[in-house]
């Protein structure tokens, strides 16, 4: 398990880096390697080039306005965890970047580079869905911010183009009455997730986005009506379980009893833990 | 007991070295000159090799099997009546029978670029028809793994015996099929090997990740067809082994090969893929089982059929026979039967061969009896315990030749059962299931119990008659000049922790402190031939063959002693390291030092034979050691989600005299680990071509720490009657009855609706369709 022959260079600039994407055909980005080393080593993917992005200082930048937090793409999980970084609110990032991986996974593996890996189980992906979250793409361009409903197409796909990288991922700020909520189910600590269900309930913001996770393609973001939830109704403490079964079977590609039965549990802890956590 | 002897829980001295990083593996073994190979392995599981391209410019780097014509195949032939060998082949010829079986060996300047070499070559392989699973192996038409066979089985074993009397006076019976997974072994480090030709010496030397460098050598000297003499098999450092590493790799023949014909050392390291695809599958049972009961809950009688899959070729030395044929001598567990018939398949599929796992068919069949034992208990609507203790073999009995006339050396096995119950106080439990859990799971218990048959011997491996029948351990002991102590074995330590068990040993005959003696093991130039490290034999057998030498080393110190003091040998005496008379007395050291160096000192009839002793031994009796233990389990199941918790885990054990008990509960511990691992997580899933589907640890999961809850340890030490200081092998027990315990405790929690597992892993997704299939659910509706 030794990867192909590569060339290696360390991008100081995003537009270097850009420029280093789009010189070779075959150029790949690196981030923290938590995804890409195995799959280097594995040959699934064969690069002539790697551009180290995690030395760009802009990549590392927090900023922090009255309205949103912005934070870089080569932020470590680590980083959030171990709250270096602002809160948005009810201490939501901290809380996941917590559970991801292994401590050694989270000291290296990027917020940028879970979210342009798109793995329907990542936690990033979940979260940032619930939080509504924008992504900063730059490009030869410039720069174009999606939402996270846009950006993320389905199972490890992205919108992202080639000589693309992402820049950061920007979040509003949560008002002070804000619930969050996160559970993710899966077979030890450390193992990505068979089901995860993030909340944010904000309703000085009015939103309520309640998403399912590690389906088989996107987060799904449930439909509030259907549910009785919105920004204008007290988050409730547990949901009627039949309609959510119906709700999330309905939403379920392939009938899968096991999935179905581990999205419902997950659903209701994720509600219990926007309830359990002081705000 | 002495502080630092037999009994003693001191710290293990190789843990320093472990602690710190420096322990030297094959990995870190570095050779000037040395080039790396990687292996085309076949892509599919069954087909006739066509072709192989390679590119013309590495055409020197790549080996295939015409260029090893004159290397025999592996053979491990068993004499049990109708076996059938399999040949297997080096690098593939002909045909490929499994998903990464050698084709060509590539050789490059590093790793790297001989995986590139492997990724040029373009293998042309007309694929057969795919025999995956076992159960269809034996059916008519069948894919063929061995064409010359006309069938896929490997071995048949009976018992017979008429059970119809019994059965006409039986109050229950219940039947079930049972299913244990494939498994991969995982030890930290996987193999490896280095091989280079020493041409001064014209020998080959190997380094490899082995348990039993004694039988590599054999091994390899059979199938490159070199004398004994000229091949040094080194096993430095292993990083675990588990039966993965007492195993003859296709590998290790393939480099040792090589570096005989091309001159300069050559490494291979395997990688978690190849080890995960290709090597160390084990486990795999299925049964079809039905056990009778009187009213009383006495188990009466076993009526079984097992099939073993054991892969597509026997593996040397252990063969295909080792698992299946010992289903049939053991499946009777710890308890008194009237009757008993079961036949055992070891059947041929196209997966890699299944290979000796910690708990060697034990475990497979501890899995399913146990859960027949729980199973007769909820027909009979009585505690599981009860069942145990109506059918226990007692102390009383003791020793005991059970049906299949095993030797049940010592023991009290309805004590240890008991000492369970208290401490995991099964009436609490069951009060607490009364009252039920406030968050809707389900709290379940559940026991089991086996013996683990350790060092068995001469006449037990004669019966199998596969190629490696161990006869006396031997130990060589040296005093050096300065009075320290070596000690030479064949057998090897990788974690069971001997360079201090067998220190202490020392110790206990010669007084000689653990830090002056030191193990010498893993090195076929300088230690006495054997079988190696496997089946919980290695105190029992080196541990005796240290006690031996030692005490005949302490016959001769003592002569010298005399002679130093003057008086008779009679009036002396071995105690603290010293020689004692009643004029004085004298070190060890100074012994040795006037033996070597002022022989001059001693009268010319002191003993010629010197202070370097080879002692061999063998327990009086040697049809093996009988540890044994219960085990319980305390869980806690959500049956909406299928999670388990791990609540409690309490094990009695009874290892004979343990040499060091702190040692003995790591094993225990350890084993526990890989038991959990067999009960709820690691499964080797195959498809129906015969594709692996783990091929990394992501797929294949593993418990770590967050899934071994802190276990409970009781010991009881009841003396093995054959064995020198009444030791017992405890090597393996750790492993054997946690998967049957814990599903024992799923099915108790899950009884009340209705459900009950027999498939192994126990996992959340089976858990769920299990409670959907009995609550009559389906998808849609609320299963809880
Ligand atoms: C043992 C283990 C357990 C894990 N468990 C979890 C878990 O429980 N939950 C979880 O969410 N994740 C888990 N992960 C994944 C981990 O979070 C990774 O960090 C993450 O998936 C990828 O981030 P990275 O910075 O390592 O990216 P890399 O591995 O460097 O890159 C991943 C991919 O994204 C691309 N990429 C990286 N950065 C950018 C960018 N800024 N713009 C565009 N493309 C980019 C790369 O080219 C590559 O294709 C686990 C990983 C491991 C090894």
């Amino acid at each position: 398990m030794k990867p192909v022959d590569f060339d290696y260079e360390q991008a100081k600039s995003v537009d270097e880096a850009i420029t280093l994407l789009t010189q070779s055909a075959d150029a790949l980005i690196l981030a923290g390697g938590q995804t890409l080393g195995p799959m280097l080593n594995l040959r699934l993917v064969q690069p002539e080039l790697l551009v180290d992005i995690t030395r760009i200082d802009e990549l590392v930048r927090v900023e922090a306005s009255t309205t949103h937090v912005t934070i870089g793409a080569c932020v470590s999980h680590a980083a959030v965890e171990d709250r270096r970084i602002a809160d948005l609110g009810h201490d939501f990032l901290a809380r996941v970047a917590g559970g991801i991986g292994y401590r050694a996974v989270r000291n290296r593996g990027t917020l940028g580079g879970s979210v342009a890996n798109a793995d329907p189980a990542a936690d990033w992906v979940s979260c940032f869905a619930a939080l509504d979250a924008e992504i900063l793409v730059s490009g030869q361009s410039g720069q174009r911010i999606v939402k996270i409903d846009d950006f993320l197409v389905g199972a490890m796909e992205t919108t992202i183009g080639t000589g693309e990288l992402i820049n950061g991922i920007r979040m509003p700020r949560l008002g002070a009455s804000v619930r969050c909520g996160y559970a993710k189910i899966s077979r030890k600590p450390g193992e990505f997730a068979d089901a995860i269900a993030a909340i944010v309930h904000d309703p000085d913001r009015g939103c309520c986005r309640v998403v399912v996770g590690a389906t088989d393609g996107l987060p799904l973001l449930l439909d509030n009506d259907a549910l009785g939830l919105g920004p204008a109704v007290a988050l409730p403490a547990v949901l009627d379980p039949g309609p959510v079964r119906d709700h999330l079977a309905w939403h379920m590609p392939v009938p899968d009893l096991y999935r179905l039965n581990v999205q419902c549990a997950v659903l209701q802890r994720a509600l219990a833990d926007a309830h359990a956590f002081p705000s | 007991m002495s502080t630092h002897g037999v009994g003693a829980s001191v710290l293990r001295k190789e843990d320093d070295r472990y602690l710190r990083g420096r322990g030297e593996f094959v990995g870190d073994i570095q050779l000037a000159g040395t080039r790396h190979v990687a292996f085309l392995r076949s892509p599919v599981a069954h087909g006739y090799l066509r072709n192989a391209s390679i590119p013309n410019e590495c055409r020197q780097q790549v080996f295939v099997a015409d260029d090893l014509a004159a290397v025999a195949p592996i053979r491990a032939h068993s004499t049990l009546p109708g076996f059938k060998s399999s040949d297997q082949p080096v690098l593939a010829s002909g045909k490929v029978r499994h998903v990464g079986e050698l084709i060509a060996m590539c050789v490059a300047d590093t790793r790297a670029e001989a995986e590139d070499i492997v990724d040029a070559i373009g293998v042309e392989i007309e694929e057969l028809p795919v025999l995956s699973d076992m159960l269809a192996a034996r059916e008519a038409g069948a894919p063929l793994v061995h064409e010359e066979w006309g069938d896929n089985v490997f071995l048949t074993t009976d018992f017979e015996q008429d059970l119809d009397p019994i059965i006409a006076r039986a109050a229950a019976s219940v039947t079930r099929t049972i299913r244990t997974a494939r498994q991969s072994m995982s030890p930290l480090e996987g193999r490896g090997v280095l091989a280079r030709w020493d041409s001064r010496l014209e020998q080959l030397v190997v380094y490899t990740s082995t348990q039993q460098p004694h039988i590599v050598r054999t091994g390899l000297s059979e199938c490159l067809g070199i004398e004994h003499a000229r091949i040094r098999v080194v096993a430095p450092d292993v990083g675990g082994g588990f039966g993965y590493k007492g195993i003859l790799l296709p590998e290790e023949i393939c480099l040792a090969w090589a570096a005989i014909k091309l001159g300069h050392p050559l490494k291979w390291l395997e990688d978690r893929r190849e080890n995960l695809i290709a090597s160390s599958n084990c486990r795999e049972h299925h049964y079809t089982i039905t056990v009778y009961g009187d009213a009383n809950g006495k188990l009466l009688a076993i009526d079984a059929e097992a099939t073993v899959d054991a892969g597509a070729y026997s593996s040397y030395p252990f063969s295909a026979c080792l698992e299946a044929a010992q289903v049939v001598s053991i499946l009777p567990g710890v308890y008194d039967l009237e009757g008993y018939r079961c036949r055992t398949y070891a059947v041929a599929t196209n997966k890699p061969p299944i290979l000796p796992y910690r708990g060697v068919a034990r475990c497979g069949v501890c899995t399913a009896l146990e859960l027949m034992v729980d199973a007769l208990a909820r027909e009979l609507a009585i505690e599981p315990t009860e069942v145990r203790f109506q059918s226990l073999i007692g102390p009383e009995q003791m020793p005991f030749n059970n049906i299949t006339s095993k030797h049940f050396d010592s023991g009290d096995y309805p004590e240890s059962l008991r000492q369970v119950i208290d401490t995991i106080d099964l009436d609490s439990i069951r009060s607490r299931q009364q009252r039920g859990e406030a968050d809707g799971r389900r709290i379940g218990i559940g026991f089991a119990m086996y013996t683990e048959q350790g060092a068995h011997g001469t006449t037990v491996y004669a019966n199998w008659g596969i190629p490696m029948v161990p006869g006396h351990e031997q130990c060589t002991a040296r005093l050096t000049p300065d009075g320290g102590l070596e000690l030479r074995i064949g057998a090897h330590s990788h974690g069971q922790g001997l360079e201090t068990t067998l220190a202490q040993v020392a110790h206990e005959v010669l007084g000689i402190p653990l830090e002056q003696t030191r193990l010498i093991h893993g090195d076929t130039a300088i230690t006495p031939y054997s079988t190696g490290t496997w089946g919980s034999r290695s105190m029992v057998m080196s541990g005796g063959a240290v006690a031996c030498a030692c005490d005949e080393l302490a016959r001769r110190v003592l002569r010298i002693g005399a002679n130093l003091l003057q008086c008779p040998v009679e009036a002396v005496r071995l105690k603290d390291g010293a020689v004692q008379g009643a004029a004085g007395s004298i070190q060890l050291a100074e012994i040795s030092r006037t033996w070597y160096l002022k022989p001059q000192e001693l009268d010319t009839e002191a003993d010629p034979a010197g202070l370097e002793v080879t002692a061999g031994y063998k327990p009086e009796q040697d049809s093996g050691t009988f540890s044994y233990a219960t085990h319980a389990a305390v869980i806690a199941v959500d049956p909406l989600t299928g999670e388990i918790e791990l609540l409690d885990y309490v094990i009695a054990e009874d290892g004979g005299v343990l040499v060091n008990p702190m040692i003995v509960d790591g094993q225990i511990l350890g084993g526990l680990a890989q038991g959990i691992g067999t009960a709820l997580f690691e499964e080797m899933v195959y498809s129906t071509d015969g594709q692996p589907q783990a091929s990394t640890l992501s797929e294949y999961l593993l418990p770590g720490p967050t899934e071994v809850p802190d276990a409970q340890i009781i010991h009881l030490e009841t003396p093995s009657p054959y064995t020198r200081f009444g030791v017992k092998g405890i090597g393996e027990g750790g492993c054997i009855a946690p998967p049957a315990a814990i599903t024992n405790a799923i099915n108790d929690a899950l009884r009340a609706i209705g459900v009950e597992l027999s498939v192994l892993p126990v996992t959340p997704r089976r858990i769920v369709e299990a409670v959907a299939a009995a609550s009559d659910s389906s998808l849609g509706k609320v299963t809880t």
